[in-house]
């Protein structure tokens, strides 16, 4: 190509697109987080935040708990089919792929109906004399576990709408890595366990990082789970901003400034992360 | 390395499929149950499916959804292809910083970018004197289906031979040929998978869609309206007519790549004798 500039013209249209649809309206969340409804400067939208401190912290904690969860079952799964034949492989890909193509609403409708009050599970433990067995044995007299409207359910829900995301980085580092490597390693003598601790694990770095952000991003920022698994009970991040631009408690200015703390937790969360890993090789998504 | 799982790796495995697939398939059985019970079973029916295609506010949610997800992936393909080609061409430096802002909204929450976006409308209808409506809708879909497509198109180029383009300027084809002739087909591939990733991710949005629609209603908005106030099987039926629309696509595209697979086999396997 021999002139750069005429070459890079086709980009105009998308770097006028972007300036305007992504850079500007992140710039009007920052002014919004520090004018009040009158247009004047005020700090008054991040001191009100400080009520809503149980809000942050659950927010975090159960996001946390479910990073955790979804690395504690994700790592194995990705490693154990990682050693199956390629045919196993990309069909066990495909079937964990699958659901995330269904409607993430309608995959948390599905286990309502599970955990309901009335539910699946309390049918069936009822039915088989459990809950009659719990009311026997601590003189209790309930019909039913209380399973939804909880912060578990809430969990449960982050786990399974996004454990996709932290098996398939980890799963395509792992194949990645090169067999010499391990048979080197074997060759001079370490057992497996020394060749998964030494070895394996290190390399898989990148990918256990990137499933913790991609994990971790969603679940502290979710509206639905909370409403729809939590039953309203636990607020969570994204109802509190969710509430400041479409419920009744209309305020977007205070909803910015949420919004920008959050954002602001969020990159501290993967700055500290590329920090671990050197964050150059992120591991591709799909 | 090549020692295959026991038992117990196995066992896993299969725990994993049971977790993620149980709750999908008690979703399915109960769409055709003939009450509205939603854990005993009483009968079967397809009620929920005729009531489902008479539902109107159901149908033009699904016609919306369809419609903006075809006209963002189309237009967000187009504006990104051409973006693409106009960043590979750029200087290290303008092409890092622009990378930069195209992986925001693909590392921003959801939230962020509907609420920002929400914002930005808000701020432009009051001083244009328009409403969130489907033209918010679609320009929100556009926003965050461009980067994606970049992502899938940009490595192509890498791929490609530099000399392809100026041979064939070369051998006597203007710039606009060269383009539609070499270029095109050439990165082909990372196009149309740009474009179905943009489609899927369109009908899929709920959260960026319910901050920027207004009054506009796209199927994702319908069934969380649905979920919020009294469930009906319904419901059921959409998610296992979905559920078996996109069953059926990657049945199709594996079976496809599949077989495209072989025949690159074959030819080669012809090359060498």
């Amino acid at each position: 190509m021999k002139n750069r500039k005429l070459a890079s013209l086709p980009a105009i249209p998308y770097v006028f697109w972007m300036a305007l649809f992504v850079v500007v309206p992140l710039v009007l969340i920052v002014v919004y987080a520090f004018t009040s409804e009158s247009g004047g400067f005020t700090l008054e939208n991040f001191s009100s935040i400080g009520s809503y401190t149980m809000v942050f912290v659950r927010s975090l904690v159960l996001s946390l708990i479910a990073t955790a969860v979804c690395l504690i079952i994700g790592y194995p799964v990705a490693y154990v089919i990682s050693k199956e034949g390629p045919t196993f492989q990309r069909v066990a890909m495909m079937l964990i792929m699958l659901p995330m193509w269904i409607n993430f609403l309608l995959r948390t409708y599905a286990w309502m109906s599970i955990l309901e009050n009335t539910g699946l599970i309390n049918t069936f433990l009822s039915d088989i004399g459990i809950i009659g067995l719990i009311n026997r044995l601590f003189g209790l007299s309930i019909d039913h576990l209380p399973l939804i409207n909880t912060s578990g359910a809430v969990i449960l829900g982050m786990v399974y709408n996004y454990l996709p995301f932290m098996i398939i980085p980890i799963h395509s580092v792992i194949v990645k890595i090169d067999k010499a490597t391990i048979e080197a390693a074997e060759d001079l003598g370490a057992d497996s366990v020394t060749v998964f601790r030494k070895v394996i694990f290190p390399l898989s770095l990148p990918g256990v990082l990137s499933g913790i952000t991609m994990v971790f991003v969603p679940s502290v920022s979710t509206f639905i789970l909370s409403k729809l698994l939590g039953g309203g009970t636990s607020m969570l991040l994204g109802d509190l901003i969710e509430l400041q631009f479409m419920g009744g408690a209309y305020n977007p200015h205070l909803g910015s400034a949420i919004s920008l703390v959050m954002m602001i937790i969020v990159m501290a969360c993967m700055a500290v992360m590329n920090r671990f890993g050197d964050g150059e090789e992120q591991a591709v998504i799909m | 390395m090549k020692k295959k799982n026991g038992f117990w790796g196995r066992f896993l495995t299969f725990l994993l499929f049971f977790f993620l697939y149980a709750p999908i398939i008690v979703l399915i059985i109960f769409s055709f149950n003939s009450t509205k019970s939603r854990t005993v079973w009483t009968g079967f029916t397809l009620d929920w499916y005729v009531k489902l295609f008479h539902n109107s506010s159901i149908l033009s949610a699904l016609y919306t959804t369809l419609l903006i997800s075809v006209l963002a992936a189309l237009i967000a393909t187009i504006i990104g292809t051409f973006a693409s080609i106009g960043i590979f061409n750029m200087k290290k430096r303008p092409r890092e910083l622009i990378m930069q802002v195209n992986n925001i909204p693909v590392i921003n929450a959801d939230i962020i970018t509907g609420v920002s976006l929400c914002i930005l409308f808000v701020f432009l209808g009051k001083k244009l004197g328009f409403e969130l409506g489907f033209g918010t809708l679609l320009i929100a879909h556009i926003t965050f289906n461009i980067p994606y497509v970049i992502l899938s198109v940009l490595p192509k180029l890498r791929q490609l031979d530099k000399n392809l383009f100026e041979a064939a300027q070369d051998l006597g084809c203007t710039w606009m040929q060269a383009f539609f002739k070499v270029i095109i087909p050439q990165i082909k591939p990372g196009i149309v998978n740009g474009l179905l990733m943009a489609f899927t991710l369109s009908v899929d949005d709920f959260v960026i869609s319910y901050f920027t629609a207004g009054s506009v209603e796209t199927l994702s908005m319908r069934i969380y309206a649905m979920t919020k106030k009294r469930i009906s099987p319904e419901i059921n039926a959409v998610s296992t007519i979905l559920f078996a629309t996109v069953l059926l696509l990657l049945i199709i595209i594996n079976v496809r790549e599949a077989r495209q697979e072989k025949a690159a086999e074959k030819r080669r396997a012809s090359f060498k004798s």
